[in-house]
């Protein structure tokens, strides 16, 4: 995946092009809002992270440009304003996602993956399979190994979400996001409990566990550990 | 200190300074604008009253005098000139303020007191006909002014050679007028006086209370909060002033006191993790086994997320402290946001062994920012699990151990949220709506002591409130918002 970084913190653009570079991804990077945006023009990458304050023309304004010029790369706003309007100016401005400085390495690289696959058209895919675990979109049912598991509707959302990011991991606050359509912290890990209660039910009697978690990360579906 | 307090107390250094400063006040210059309206209105009466010599006769002594030349225009008519002349003479002798003159055609005096006739008045030869006129004149001396005096006379032609003038001296009238006019001056002259010497007084009096206003404002700015504009028992504006600014001390006070505990408390909720974080980093960095190294980098991380999530928390509270947050309200439905926040709960009061129940059936659209409004039923839902323990399993009886409750009024939409855990007590209920309070002094259960003034905070930027009531027991919090219909216009 090619990904470009527009961000002017040098500190920051070489841990994070390491860190992209090692999780199999290549990062460009540009450290200022001129600069970036003549990068982004070329639609050559798959994603582009962007800082909201940058030198020579802010973020937001880049974003926009973008858009107006008909764009639609998947945008991935990093900032440190971290206020509640802030993240709205950011989706307004055409932002895909929106993160908060500091945030976790593992938090952008999860964002990152779930814009990617976001712009591509497999939204309408009527149902998902993992292993022997179907979701079926359309009559809403949920079965293992032919067997029915029953679910609340807000389970139901949590593992759809889950198996459309199906073997990559997905945080606790983009489940919270995207699942609860909540932009705060919830004080309590109360994801891990709505998690463990939906792990008893696909995966209890059954000898290979699907709901994985990654420790430091989030959780994952998939086959693998 | 002492410095402030010396250059304010000092006093203007001359009377004229200090008269200057006060004729500059405000209550002395409308004394004064009064006092001079007050002038112009007497002058205006007094000319309009007294200004002429003329305007002291009165229209009544006209017609005497008129009556009086008829009939010795009448007597020598019948009786012939001479018999006029007998009748003026004989009135002439006996008169005090009356005047007559008859003289001939001629000029001559023929009978009366007045020695010559005045020249204010139109000569006997310049008479013709039976018309009367007249007029003010001087008599007496002519040569000395100060020994002339003032009258009033007609003159009328009688038979056909002869004029006669009647007249009345004015000078009692005169003497009243200028009493008049001296009373008018001296009340006039009094009032004046007394408008501006109370203008003054007002003046001094506003200076001196306003000085101790400058001088209490004086030493707070110099740091020392317990003064206080001290109040009279008048109740005047100026007294309001004062109990508005004390208002606003006291609120300044128990804000700096806010602040001071809040450092101390950020001292403890900020430094014990920093210096945990601190602690493990450089045990992790000594570490010969790479596998507890990294595990110990791993709590360094976990101790850094807390603390970015202290920190986030009191930037959203001064966020919204410092006012409305523009385009960032929606329109939505409170009910099933109240129910969604309560279901995202509901597992994790089981897993604590508490059950919760929400009772939010009725519909309520809100005007607010629902991630706001979110965050804030979470707090409270989140406080009710951490802070009232489990209960026993012998009052299962007694329901929920949580309750939310949503209760649509006219004007206000109430969320609560009620525990049977050990409450709050009623002293401590305002407390606990600060930053960084947490009851209990150890602090050591997790949480970052922001939730409940978030939870104020949130009430406050939309026009609500927050209160917190005993639920007996246990404690109930309730958050009160305003309706969409009021709301709405607000934004």
């Amino acid at each position: 995946m090619r990904i470009l970084l527009i961000e002017d913190d040098k500190e920051t653009v070489r841990y994070l092009v390491k860190a992209l570079a090692e999780s199999g991804h290549t990062a460009d990077s540009a450290d200022d809002g001129e600069q970036g945006l003549a990068l982004a023009r070329e639609g050559l990458y798959d994603v582009l992270v962007v800082d909201r304050m940058l030198p020579e023309r802010d973020g937001l304004s880049v974003v926009r440009a973008l858009r107006a010029e008909g764009i639609r790369t998947p945008v991935l706003f990093l900032s440190a304003l971290g206020e509640v309007d802030d993240r709205v100016k950011g989706l307004k401005a055409g932002g895909d996602d929106y993160l908060t400085k500091p945030f976790a390495l593992s938090e952008l690289l999860a964002r990152i993956e779930a814009l990617v696959r976001r712009s591509q058209p497999e939204e309408s895919e009527p149902r998902f399979v993992v292993a022997d675990l179907v979701l079926d979109r359309l009559s809403r049912r949920v079965t293992r190994g032919g067997q029915q598991i029953v679910l609340q509707p807000r389970e139901f959302r949590l593992l759809e979400y889950l198996m459309k990011n199906a073997g990559q991991i997905v945080t606790r606050t983009m489940l919270l996001e995207k699942v609860w359509d909540y932009h705060f912290d919830p004080q309590t890990n109360v994801i891990d409990v709505h998690i463990s209660r939906l792990r008893s039910k696909i995966d209890k009697g059954f000898d290979k566990p699907l709901l994985h978690t990654v420790r430091g990360a989030g959780y994952m579906i998939g086959e693998g550990g | 200190m002492g410095e402030t307090r010396d250059t304010v107390a000092a006093k203007p250094a001359g009377w004229s300074r200090s008269l200057a400063a006060m004729a500059s006040t405000r209550a002395f210059q409308q004394a004064a604008i009064f006092v001079a309206a007050a002038l112009i209105a007497g002058g205006l009466v007094m000319w309009l009253l007294l200004g002429r010599t003329s305007d002291l006769v009165s229209g009544q002594a006209i017609e005497t005098m008129m009556v009086e030349a008829s009939g010795i225009a009448d007597v020598a008519e019948a009786a012939g000139p001479a018999a006029a002349i007998d009748v003026v003479a004989r009135r002439s002798k006996d008169a005090t303020s009356r005047l007559y003159l008859l003289v001939s055609s001629k000029g001559t005096k023929l009978a009366g007191n007045l020695e010559r006739w005045p020249d204010a008045l139109p000569h006997a030869d310049q008479r013709s006909g039976n018309r009367n006129s007249g007029g003010v004149f001087e008599y007496g001396s002519t040569v000395d002014k100060s020994r002339a005096r003032s009258a009033a006379g007609i003159v009328r032609a009688i038979s056909k050679d002869m004029t006669l003038l009647v007249g009345r001296d004015l000078s009692l009238q005169q003497e009243y007028a200028a009493q008049v006019r001296w009373l008018y001056l001296a009340g006039f002259g009094a009032l004046a006086l007394a408008g501006l010497a109370a203008g003054l007084i007002a003046s001094r009096l506003a200076m001196r209370r306003i000085g101790e206003i400058v001088v209490t404002s004086d030493r707070i700015m110099a740091g020392d909060f317990t003064q206080r504009v001290p109040a009279t028992s008048a109740g005047d504006e100026l007294d309001r002033l004062a109990g508005n600014l004390n208002a606003m001390l006291d609120r300044i006070e128990s804000l700096m006191a806010g602040l001071r505990e809040v450092s101390d408390n950020i001292a403890h909720d900020l430094k014990t993790p920093l210096t945990r974080l601190r602690t493990r980093a450089e045990a992790a960095l000594r570490d010969g086994d790479p596998a507890q190294a990294r595990d110990g980098l791993g709590r360094v991380i976990e101790d850094a997320d807390e603390l970015i999530k202290t920190f986030n928390a009191l930037l959203l509270i001064a966020r919204l402290e410092a006012g409305p947050l523009e385009g960032s309200t929606e329109t939505f439905e409170l009910d099933e946001l109240v129910r969604d926040v309560a279901e995202l709960y509901e597992p994790v009061a089981e897993e604590a062994g508490m059950t919760l129940v929400c009772h939010a059936d009725e519909p309520a659209i809100v005007h607010a920012n629902r991630q706001l409004i979110g965050q804030a039923v979470a707090n409270l839902i989140d406080n009710a699990i951490k802070y009232a323990p489990r209960s026993g399993s012998g009052d299962r009886h007694a329901g929920a151990d949580i309750t939310v409750d949503l209760a649509v009024a006219q004007r206000e939409v109430s969320i609560s949220v009620s525990d049977r855990g050990p409450g709050i007590p009623a002293a401590d209920r305002e407390r606990v709506l600060k930053r960084f309070v947490r009851l209990e002094a150890s602090r050591t259960r997790p949480g970052t002591g922001l939730g409940l003034s978030l939870v104020a905070a949130v009430a406050r930027l939309h026009g609500g409130r927050i209160l917190l009531e005993d639920n007996a027991p246990g404690l109930r919090i309730v958050l009160a918002l305003p309706r969409q219909d009021e709301k709405g216009r607000h934004d």
